[in-house]
């Protein structure tokens, strides 16, 4: 049986929540904008599950959460407002480890007129807070700093970045996509003015994502048509979704500690061993605040996509970052964006570690992982031309 | 099952690769799918075309089927470098292109095979129609079963060791043979057609030509500039459509009002110039090339064998001659029509092919 390694990409359910969605794929059905008893039902269900996603944000209200389809429609969303805020002509401070989802919209034509700072971080993947207030610009119309980075799993001084944008009245986008139920968040004392979480990230389904808004702070629907999530997003409510969702957000909330203690322990003894058996390892974010459940390593002179495919081959699911099917061995922007050299990114592996992990399986991992790395840098050296 | 190891399969999405898969699988062989996303350039993706993204969709789609491990590798640069520039410059410079046996001989194998070995198959198997036969020697390359779908010509550049490593498993088939397995295996691309069509131009040849020739630092040639016909004896025909429109042999295109029927018998590029002319004149008793290759041990002379002049010619008796620097020359038994530059000479000996070259020109007398 294969052993899945690559928790940022997606995680299995947790059967607890599964638990809670099974009525809602089973007997129990209705559109939560229904007046009648079926609505009202499906209604109780996703107000329930706002209650418990509002809770894990510390949110001040559950009306500050807004449910959306995926975590990239929130951050299309945040930017597109601030775009058509500002008649696309304002000015946007993007720290350069952002997913694609908060830069893309940035390249459409409603972003055409948009002027941009991006901001690098450092050799550790850290951006500095200082340098985002640098940025800032009285027609600064949003900022945006992750708290996670997706990739090398580096944490970002969210809550200083905050402050100063404050100070400059300009709004802060935080995508916490990876960060949810891994570290603590509360959006209270983050200071962002919006904040992004996908349940599919911490063994909730996938469909189901949230925005939250900070009350008073400017923002309209990418969504109309409708009077859902009080006119913030049009669309009907994906009730089992949302439920398992808030059945997500309420074990994290219980368990968080633990789970962060248990996956930092794996992926310590993780990163131990690789370096043991392999001298010529680069762990990307050494040194700097990080996820405790992703390790981003390099093992110059392979091909990532290659040690990929060997190691899926041999059983372990792992990522050559950001996931992607498209077979292009190409340097991570993330990466290049560290000053990491363009082959060692290309010799960049994501592993990242879930619930379901265990001790054995990361003992028996890191001989295949020695292997295959041995063996690939033998074949590829041999087969240079 | 007795363990030979890791097999890659290049699933191109298309009928023949399919079945391919499924009958490695179905054997017992531990198998793994492997498709090169080669072009996604120019014109609209279509379906029924070996290097395009949408049949990627159906090579996954069979490999889940099959229950096999399945990656794609983008390969695009590889396949813009051997295939696609070398199409142009051959359009451009007066010859034939042959850009399947190029990516046959390049991409398809030789790069392949170089990944494959990467993520640890020693072997790669294809779905091509033709056999490769245990020989006192080494591996040797036949001729398919079925004649009709027979594709050993835009194999012959593959080397003895290229040979060693490589699987066939639908050379001893024929296409019905083949369609029937996909039918009963249940395979979603039983009902596919064939990719005939040059893989990477989806509208007309000449505006690929151009498109991609301005792309070119300092290209030289004067770009939809109308070609001069003349025929053998430099009598002006008037004008035609760019010189790089025409290949000899071509009938099509002369513009020409006649009474008999005319061919490109010349391609001239640096004077623009398209020599026209009947049918006899076309014919020629024999040809030079270059870039000669064998599979296995080269011959230590001159040496008979029937030659196929392009993918779909009959082949005819001949003498090849080996020269220096891997030129050659071939006397035919009997004169042949259509010797165009940039196409391949390969050569039989019964099914089994010898080895070929690369044709540059006619022998015997000038056709101007």
């Amino acid at each position: 049986m294969a052993v899945y390694f690559d928790h940022n990409a997606t995680t299995p359910l947790d059967p607890r929540v599964r638990e809670a969605m099974l009525p809602w794929l089973g007997e129990r059905f209705g559109n939560p904008s229904s007046n009648h008893a079926f609505g009202q039902a499906a209604r109780g269900a996703v107000e329930t599950a706002r209650e418990q996603v509002a809770a894990l944000l510390g949110a001040a209200s559950p009306l500050e959460v807004i449910f959306t389809g995926s975590g990239t429609e929130a951050n299309n969303a945040v930017v597109l407002d601030a775009l058509g805020r500002s008649d696309g002509a304002g000015h946007l401070v993007i720290s350069s480890l952002e997913h694609p989802s908060v830069a893309a919209p940035l390249a459409t034509p409603w972003g055409a007129a948009a002027r941009v700072t991006r901001v690098a971080p450092d050799r550790r993947g850290v951006v500095a807070a200082e340098e985002v207030a640098a940025a800032l610009r009285p027609d600064t119309v949003l900022a945006a700093l992750m708290l996670a980075n997706n990739e090398i799993g580096t944490l970002q001084p969210v809550e200083a970045v905050a402050a100063a944008c404050r100070a400059r009245g300009v709004p802060l986008l935080c995508d916490a996509v990876q960060a949810i139920s891994k570290v603590p968040v509360d959006v209270q004392a983050l200071g962002a003015d919006y904040v992004t979480v996908a349940a599919h990230k911490f063994h909730g389904p996938l469909g189901a994502a949230a925005l939250w808004v900070r009350g008073g702070a400017p923002f309209s629907p990418l969504l109309v048509g409708g009077s859902q999530e009080r006119r913030r997003r049009a669309s009907t409510v994906n009730v089992p979704a949302v439920v398992g969702f808030g059945a997500a957000c309420e074990l994290a909330r219980a368990e968080l500690g633990a789970r962060a203690r248990r996956l930092a322990a794996l992926r310590d003894r993780f990163e131990t061993g690789a370096r043991r058996l392999l001298p010529g390892v680069v762990v990307h974010g050494e040194g700097a605040p990080r996820l405790p459940h992703t390790s981003s390593l390099a093992f110059p002179g392979v091909v990532n996509l290659d040690l990929m495919i060997r190691l899926d081959l041999a059983g372990y699911a792992v990522s050559i970052g950001a996931a992607c099917a498209s077979g292009k061995v190409e340097a991570s922007p993330t990466l290049l964006s560290l000053g990491v050299p363009p082959e060692v990114a290309t010799a960049t592996l994501r592993v990242s570690f879930g619930a379901p992990n265990t001790e054995a399986e990361v003992d028996a991992f890191l001989p295949v992982l020695a292997r295959a790395v041995a063996e690939l840098a033998t074949a590829t050296a041999g087969g240079r031309r | 099952m007795s363990d030979r190891g890791l097999v890659a399969v290049a699933m191109s999405g298309g009928l023949d690769s399919s079945v391919t898969a499924w009958l490695l699988a179905a054997r017992g062989e531990r198998v793994v799918g492997l498709s090169m996303l080669l072009w996604e350039g120019g014109g609209e993706p279509a379906h029924g075309r070996c290097c395009g993204a949408l049949d990627l969709a159906d090579a996954r789609r069979v490999a889940a089927q099959v229950g096999i491990p399945h990656y794609t590798l983008e390969m695009a640069e590889e396949f813009r470098h051997d295939v696609v520039d070398p199409f142009v410059d051959d359009y451009l410079e007066g010859r034939t292109p042959s850009p399947c046996v190029r990516c046959n001989t390049f991409v398809k194998f030789d790069r392949l095979l170089e990944r494959a070995r990467r993520l640890g198959a020693a072997r790669l198997a294809t779905g091509h129609y033709a056999r490769i036969v245990a020989g006192p020697e080494g591996p040797e390359l036949h001729a398919a079963a079925d004649p009709a779908k027979d594709q050993s010509y835009y194999l012959f550049e593959l080397s003895a060791e290229v040979l060693a490593r490589v699987e066939l498993p639908l050379g001893e088939l024929t296409k019905t043979e083949v369609r029937a397995l996909a039918r009963r295996a249940g395979l979603a691309v039983a009902g596919k057609g064939e990719s005939m069509e040059v893989c990477f131009v989806s509208g007309s040849v000449r505006e690929f030509v151009e498109r991609e020739a301005v792309r070119r630092p300092g290209a030289a040639v004067a770009l939809g500039q109308p070609a001069r016909l003349i025929d053998r004896a430099g009598t002006p025909l008037g004008e035609g459509e760019p010189y790089y429109r025409y290949t000899v042999g071509q009938r099509r295109g002369l513009g020409v009002a006649a009474g008999e029927r005319r061919y490109v018998l010349e391609v001239l590029p640096a004077s623009a110039t398209v020599v026209v002319g009947d049918a006899a004149a076309l014919a020629a008793p024999g040809l030079a090339g270059e870039r000669l290759s064998w599979i296995g041990t080269p011959p230590p002379g001159p040496i008979e064998a029937r030659v196929k002049i392009r993918a779909r010619h009959p082949g005819v008796d001949a003498l090849i001659r080996p020269l220096d620097d891997g030129r050659f020359e071939v006397d035919f038994a009997t004169p042949q029509r259509g010797v165009a530059p940039g196409q391949a000479a390969v050569f039989y000996r019964g099914t089994r092919i010898l080895g070929g070259g690369w044709i540059t020109g006619r022998l015997g007398a000038a056709p101007a």
